[in-house]
């Protein structure tokens, strides 16, 4: 528009573009402080590259003096921070990133200093946490594509990680288990979607309770059947890693990416066909005009509580895959309360991804970061209470829907059943 | 002549409302038949029956000659009717090619959407009728006179040639109406039939072949219109006699109510779009604000209101600044809104009457004690004012959102004439409304200006500014090109400035 040659700036972006220079030079300070005056001089990390377990062609470790670079992330964030006072930029997404990557590698430095820190392992164990984020996140996707909100993903999971690892107990085959946890979680999330749909109860009281229901009744069974039956009911091996053949040899990028179990693939394959189905398929289509604009999308004769019904189910079976992977796709037997909040977690990288699968897996990784982050650092005895560092994916979450997302906008009638 | 589509009986009751009593009609083919009719009269229910939206309760449609069965819109979309709904039904968020397909994607490959050829069936259809779009744009992007357009091409995709437009001009500025009708006139050319709806009396007696109107649920009769006149018209409609034009004295105008300096407000997309705008509004007088729709009224209003920030300037309400304070402080300071988006801004829909009548003044006496609302208060003020204001509606205890067009728009009226004000801004005040209510409302503001208040009157209807007005100030692209008095202009030179031409020039070629 001509209309803007006019500059008078708006006082809300000035805000904006100097806190961002303010929070890029505040960490500057904060590295140099924090890590940089307790970090000996001399004193090398040790970044090691190689699996034991990998296929992968082994490469030299990386050995960095950890002083000099933390006084390198300092200085860029600092020179970042003055630049962004100076001029400003318009991309937020690089000053955040600038500011996530100098305090992270900066952190790293100095609590690794001295000692060896396994990297490739970190991304690999980052990539397999974020997978039960990510399904839920998928799940939360789909349903809200077509305006359902769908908060007992939690409880879902529960119920197919239990349903899992029992079935796969019984019949020693751990697929049975597999498709009995996608069902169980498409038969809870058709309750969820006759409830909200047919009765138009409210979707947050139907979500909270499916996720009462659920962590009662797989504590329930838990501690009156499994733990006395451990061996017969809740022992089911879990699905073996599949290499790739020749990727998995690439250095780092192939215990990472090209040597994992089924369910990772799958999440992969499913958030790829997913973001496809959704943006270039007529499903995708009718869903998208059903969560934005319904009444249009009935006047064209789509039928909305047709679509929302499918959408609904289809990710609870998505959900009923991140049940399984906590059981026959990690650990092998089920725990109460053994999902810990990573459905919620999935729900804030659906937001934060801006309901968006790729966006989704993208968010799903970082928090897969900060937790896989959190445990290396209780191995590596960081001075940090344990407590602190279990805390990290959380607050992660928190800063990222506060902060860093602003205003996601979610498909427009988000939440609101439809009256005809 | 063969009638392409006749309606026999048809009956629709609502909670309350007889909506639909008995309704005959017929349309010939290759015709335009205007469906008239005063708000509420159950125009668009009607249609929505015909499309599939409602049940009747009883009566049949008749198609070509053959009962058909209406289920749902695929049921009408399969017998070549097509709709335009007098609220667009478009995804904003979408683009205009997969508005076009939504409900009848073809893909390739089996699955994949092929957007390529719906895009280019789009411009043939463009090219065609002369409906010129841009099929990858954003349909939040476009104005509404485009908007309108994809709905056309909506309903020419799916190969109607029954096409029913409800209330299509209502919202368009004087050119973009033109286009339409020249639309309307091609298709025609082409052999579609079309119902159209509007409370527009010229229009009707420019483009309609027949005239069929409705009262209060039922078919009051069917005229020619070239026996017809506007004065017929209204008749028919309201059943009585409708000044069609305002008696009004001239204005004693005293001291300014509203002083406006040097205003620059930017819209939410952070466009400049009101640049350097100056103007006083004094006691008993009506100040129109004329302009195509989009150069900066909307936001003007918005900023006066207190419903936008300021980027620059001043506003003066009584000699005190009121640009820093909040909505609740401006109205409590008697200013009274007429909202140009009624939907939004103007009611709760989903509230009923009752407390929409009372939005306001809410948590003050009568209607609250204390932190306790006052239900018989707010009861016995609601039903004053629907007497009053002679809201059409079975009672109080209604949704807002289930009254038609008009009546929302009266009980806002209502609403923020019901308090002592200082000053009223009204926006689009009669959009969308029959000539009964037109003719009401104009009253109202006319009173308004007599006791004294200022009136800062906005509408993109020349006719409304020039009936009302005092003095005229003509906006475009987002400054004001003059004030001038109401008494020494005419239309054309409104017009001019409408579109942008100088001042002095302006009055040159008059
Ligand atoms: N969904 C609904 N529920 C209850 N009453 C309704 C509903 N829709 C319409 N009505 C009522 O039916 C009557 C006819 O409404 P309708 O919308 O058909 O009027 P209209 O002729 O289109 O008026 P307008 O010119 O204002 O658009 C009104 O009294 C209205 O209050
Ligand atoms: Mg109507």
């Amino acid at each position: 528009m001509t209309n803007d040659n006019i500059q008078i700036n708006s006082a809300a972006e000035k805000r904006k573009r100097i806190s961002y220079g303010i929070a890029l030079l505040l960490v500057g300070f904060v590295i140099y402080l924090l890590f940089g005056l307790n970090t000996q001089a001399g004193s090398l990390t040790t970044f090691g590259l190689n699996l034991t377990s990998s296929q992968a062609i082994k490469v030299p470790d990386l050995i960095v003096p950890a002083l000099p670079a933390i006084y390198m992330m300092a200085a860029i964030s600092v020179f970042a921070g003055a630049y962004q006072l100076a001029r400003g930029v318009r991309s937020t997404g690089w000053l955040i990133s600038i500011l996530a990557f100098t305090f992270v590698v900066a952190f790293l430095m100095w609590a690794a200093q001295d000692k060896s820190f396994n990297l490739t392992g970190m991304l690999s164990s980052s990539l397999v946490r974020a997978t039960p984020i990510a399904l839920a996140a998928l799940c939360g996707v789909i349903s809200e594509r077509s305006a359902v909100i769908n908060i007992g993903i939690e409880g879902i999971m529960l119920m197919s990680a239990q349903a899992a690892v029992i079935s796969a107990t019984l019949t020693h085959n751990l697929y049975v288990g597999l498709i009995v946890a996608i069902i169980v979680g498409g038969l809870v999330a058709a309750f969820h979607a006759y409830l909200v749909i047919r009765f138009k109860v409210d979707q947050i009281v139907s979500g909270v309770a499916i996720n009462i229901v659920g962590t009662g009744t797989t504590s329930f069974i838990s501690s009156r059947f499994m733990q006395s039956a451990g061996d017969t009911l809740n022992n089911s091996g879990t699905f073996p890693i599949i290499s790739i053949p020749i990727l998995s040899k690439i250095p780092v990028l192939g215990p990472v990416f090209f040597e994992n179990n089924l369910i990772v693939y799958l999440t992969i394959i499913l958030i790829v066909v997913v973001h496809i189905l959704l943006f270039y398929t007529p499903w995708g289509l009718r869903t998208r005009a059903v969560g934005e604009h319904p009444k249009a999308a009935d006047t064209l004769g789509v039928n909305v509580y047709f679509m929302r019904y499918v959408n609904v189910i289809l990710g609870g079976m998505i959900a009923g895959v991140g049940g399984a992977y906590f059981t026959i796709g990690s650990v092998g037997r089920f725990d109460e309360i053994m999902t810990a909040g990573k459905g919620f977690i999935g729900l804030a990288a659906m937001i934060f991804g801006k309901w968006n699968p790729i966006g989704a897996y993208t968010s799903s990784l970082i928090f897969g970061f900060a937790d896989s982050l959190q445990v290396k650092l209780q191995i590596l005895r960081v001075p940090i209470p344990s407590e602190f560092l279990l805390m990290a994916p959380y607050i992660v979450t928190m800063i990222i829907l506060t902060g860093v997302v602003g205003r996601a906008i979610p498909p427009a009638a988000d939440g609101q059943p439809y009256e005809k | 002549m063969t009638n392409v589509l006749e309606l026999r009986g048809i009956t629709k009751r609502f909670p309350g409302v007889l909506a639909n009593d008995k309704i005959d009609i017929t349309l010939r083919e290759g015709k335009i038949l205007a469906l008239l009719g005063e708000n509420g009269a159950g125009k668009s229910t009607l249609m929505n029956i015909l499309y599939g939206l409602y049940k009747p309760d009883e009566g049949k449609i008749i198609v070509r000659g053959k009962e058909v069965e209406i289920q749902g819109p695929n049921d009408a979309i399969a017998q070549g009717i097509g709709m335009v709904h007098q609220h667009f039904m478009l995804v904003p968020v979408m683009t205009v090619t997969e508005n076009v397909m939504l409900g009848i994607e073809p893909v390739k490959n089996g699955v994949i959407l092929d957007k390529e050829k719906v895009a280019k069936r789009i411009r043939e259809i463009s090219d065609e009728y002369g409906l010129e779009v841009d099929p990858t744009a954003y349909i939040k992007d476009l104005p509404v006179g485009i908007q309108q357009r994809v709905e056309i091409i909506k309903v020419l995709y799916r190969q109607a040639d029954i096409l029913i437009l409800d209330e299509p001009t209502a919202v368009l500025t004087p050119q973009e109406v033109e286009g339409l009708f020249k639309i309307i006139d091609t298709l025609i050319k082409a052999g579609k039939s079309i119902i159209f709806i509007t409370h527009k009396l010229k229009e009707v007696l420019a483009v309609a072949d027949d005239i069929t109107v409705l009262r209060l649920g039922t078919v009051v009769g069917s005229i020619d219109p070239k026996e017809a006149t506007s004065e017929i018209l209204a008749t028919m409609m309201v059943g009585r006699d409708v000044n069609l034009v305002v008696q009004k004295q001239p204005a004693k105008p005293g001291e300014p109510v509203l002083v406006v300096e040097d205003l620059f407000v930017r819209d939410e997309r952070q466009h400049l779009t009101v640049q350097g705008v100056s103007f006083d509004v004094r006691k008993g007088e009506v100040l129109g604000v004329a302009g195509v729709q989009g150069n900066g009224q909307t936001e003007l209003v918005y900023a006066l209101t207190g419903l936008l920030p300021l980027e620059a300037g001043t506003i003066r309400l009584l000699g005190e600044p009121i640009h820093h304070t909040t909505p609740r402080n401006i109205l409590e300071r008697g200013v009274a809104h007429i909202p140009e988006d009624r939907q939004r801004h103007g009611l709760i829909l989903s509230f009923p009457i009752h407390d929409n009548m009372m939005l306001c003044t809410y948590y003050k006496p009568p209607f609250a004690r204390g932190i306790s609302l006052q239900e018989k208060a707010i009861f016995s003020n609601a039903e004053a004012l629907v007497k009053q204001y002679d809201v059409r509606t079975p009672s109080i205890y209604v949704n807002a959102g289930n009254l038609s067009g008009g009546n929302q728009q009266k009980v806002i009226v209502a609403r923020e004439f019901s308090r002592p004000i200082e000053l009223l801004i009204a926006s689009q005040p009669t959009r969308g409304l029959d000539v009964g209510s037109i003719e009401y409302i104009h009253k109202q503001i006319i009173k308004k200006r007599d006791e004294g208040s200022g009136v800062l009157l906005v509408s993109s209807e020349l006719d409304e500014i020039l009936a009302l007005s005092d003095r005229i100030a003509v906006m475009y692209k987002g400054q004001i090109m003059d004030i001038v008095d109401a008494d020494k202009t005419s239309k054309e030179h409104l017009g001019l400035l409408m579109a942008g031409v100088h001042p002095s020039e302006a009055s040159i070629k008059n």
